[in-house]
């Protein structure tokens, strides 16, 4: 373990964006004051001229963004997700939704990992609002290969797509010699049929680790990935129903309309299994280091298997 | 401007004003004043001004026209009808079920529309998307957007304003429907937005005041904004809500009303009259 190597999302979401320009010509990324934060700055930096910061104003920057789009150009708005999705949620709505125009929203800093900012920027309910607008793709990817792979796979993809990245450095657990990204489909990491963890984001990494635990314990977890919240694998994620008869839900988000919630409502309809939610318990974060407010709030491996533990007991 | 273009315009608008009248009255719901207020505006655009090709909605190099004051929708749909971009037919079903023309224009479903809008303030932003896209581009199209005097209430309009002037979008030109009406009341009691011009102004724009009901004056006042390089160009129209509707002028009421028989045919016949006399 000692040679994991670490990377936030949002580097690789600027570090994409700037390795993409080239191929995309036509590509123009918005930031709103941020570019330092989102890494946006690193794609700014290779191509000023397709760079335009908005100014702290993301309720007009996602209105801008629309109207590039309108006009057939690619684009990318960035901000933190708090603010693309939370500030800015009607615009995205009425003006990106509703017209389904092909704009990306990079929105990072995601989650309570965010740290020593505090509650007011660590946004846990983005994936919620995300989700309920018709035709909105959200994508939620676990580390760096995935991200890079994200971002491909959206500037290929024609219509709006709210992506989801964060500001801690996260173990880089896939090869991306032989990653392959695919839009909506869930990836099977260990197969197991005890319980299913089912995962997104950093949780992954976190899911993974807690199927070793309790794998040490004589339980067998299958996990999965959902990098892809919206729309939801719903075969990957019923098939684990049907064969595991338990779930386990991980998500830097609050319990209440995230990964856990879709992942409730496609079961609840194809295989109705216990689902239980590992997530922030419909509570505001507070400020600290993003490590240790990880673990405080119950976003960890230990927690993933002590509930998957509990998941195993209500099958007997 | 020559005098039977003018008056060409000005039956033209009259038949844009019975278009709303029509449409309104068959959804029995909808917003006929500020319709009223800005047939004449978007006669002399769709007819004199925009580099627009019914046949062809979608033509890339094509004018844009964003309605961020998306509640009037009657009185675009109207013009665009009027101007061919579908059949007049389509507005008695405005606001039906399975209808094309939607309460608040739907880009997707309804040729000639830029711009899906209806919730205040968001329009103006799109307009800008555009305008700087054209920039990128080093396109030749221009971008208009109209907008109320009520709407500037919301902050988004002024986000969009610094942006504007920021990116030097002079291929952007905003038309401020002044009124003077929203729907609690007079704009300068439920909170003013006076003085718009100064505003403007002081956000960096180019700006130029308009009779919107004078088709001498709306000509004037395109042909200065034509001329305006390195600055967006914001219209302050002097209007009347309900224009050409004599019970309608001025009443705040009249706002998001739609008239019962009875007052739909008052209507059609003050409008008959008018056009009949431009045309006679």
């Amino acid at each position: 373990m000692a040679d994991v190597i670490k990377k936030a999302t949002r580097e690789s979401y600027g570090e994409a964006l700037a390795e993409l320009s080239e191929k995309y010509s036509d590509l123009i990324v918005l930031d709103a004051d941020l570019a330092a934060a989102t890494k946006t700055g690193i794609f700014k930096k290779a191509c000023p001229e397709r760079f335009f910061d908005c100014g702290i104003a993301e309720a007009n920057m996602m209105g801008i963004a629309a109207g590039i789009a309108s006009t057939g150009k690619k684009v990318f708005a960035s901000s933190f997700a708090m603010f693309a999705a939370g500030r800015a949620f009607e615009i995205v709505r009425n003006s990106i939704g509703y017209p389904h125009l092909n704009v990306k929203i990079g929105a990072t800093h995601a989650g309570i990992s965010v740290g020593e900012d505090g509650a007011t920027h660590q946004c846990n309910e983005d994936i919620a609002l995300m989700r309920t607008i018709p035709g909105m793709t959200v994508i939620c990817p676990a580390d760096d290969v995935e991200a890079k792979a994200a971002v491909a796979a959206a500037l290929e993809f024609n219509g709006p797509v709210y992506m989801r990245f964060g500001r801690l450095a996260v173990p880089v657990f896939n090869d991306k010699d032989t990653y392959k990204f695919e839009l909506g489909k869930g990836v099977q990491l260990k197969d197991g049929n005890d319980v299913t963890i089912i995962a997104t984001g950093l949780m992954v990494n976190e899911a993974m680790i807690a199927a070793d635990m309790l794998a040490a314990d004589g339980i067998n977890a299958r996990v999965i990935n959902i990098h892809t919240i919206k729309p939801l694998d719903k075969e990957i994620v019923c098939k684990a129903a049907r064969e595991t008869g338990v779930i386990v839900t991980a998500e830097e988000h609050s319990v209440i309309g995230g990964l856990g919630s879709a992942v409730a409502d496609a079961v609840t309809e194809c295989c109705p299994v216990p689902v239980i939610k590992v997530g922030v318990n419909d509570v505001f974060g507070h400020s600290g280091p993003a490590v240790q407010l990880l673990k405080e709030f119950g976003l960890s491996a230990e927690n993933i298997a002590e509930k998957a533990k509990a998941a195993v007991a209500l099958k007997k | 401007m020559d005098a039977t273009i003018r008056k060409q315009l000005e039956a033209t608008a009259c038949k844009v004003r019975m278009g709303v009248i029509e449409g309104v009255f068959n959804a029995k719901s909808g917003h006929p004043g500020g319709s009223l207020s800005i047939c004449d505006l978007l006669t002399y655009l769709y007819f004199a001004k925009l580099n627009v090709d019914p046949k062809n909605p979608k033509m890339p190099e094509r004018d844009r026209l964003v309605l961020s004051k998306g509640h009037c929708a009657p009185a675009l749909y109207s013009v665009l009808a009027e101007r061919g971009f579908f059949d007049k037919s389509e507005l008695k079903s405005l606001r039906h079920i399975g209808a094309m023309l939607q309460g608040h224009p739907d880009m997707k479903g309804t040729p000639g529309v830029d711009m899906s809008t209806g919730s205040l303030g968001q329009g103006i932003s799109a307009a800008c998307g555009m305008a700087l896209s054209g920039k990128i581009s080093n396109e030749s199209y221009k971008v208009y957007a109209v907008l109320g005097d009520g709407e500037i209430e919301e902050g988004q309009v002024w986000e969009a304003a610094m942006f504007a002037a920021h990116n030097k979008l002079d291929n952007l030109v905003a038309i401020v429907d002044n009124n003077g009406l929203q729907i609690d009341g007079k704009i300068t009691d439920v909170c003013s937005p006076m003085p718009i011009t100064d505003k403007f102004e002081a956000f960096g724009w180019h700006v130029i005041t308009m009779n919107a009901h004078d088709f001498d004056d709306i000509e004037r006042a395109f042909n200065e904004a034509e001329k305006i390089n390195g600055k967006p160009v914001a219209i302050i129209q002097t209007s009347t809500k309900g224009k050409g509707v004599s019970f309608m002028e001025n009443q705040v009421g009249w706002h998001g009303t739609a008239p019962n028989a009875e007052q739909y045919e008052q209507a059609m016949k003050e409008l008959n009259e008018t056009l009949k006399g431009l045309e006679g």
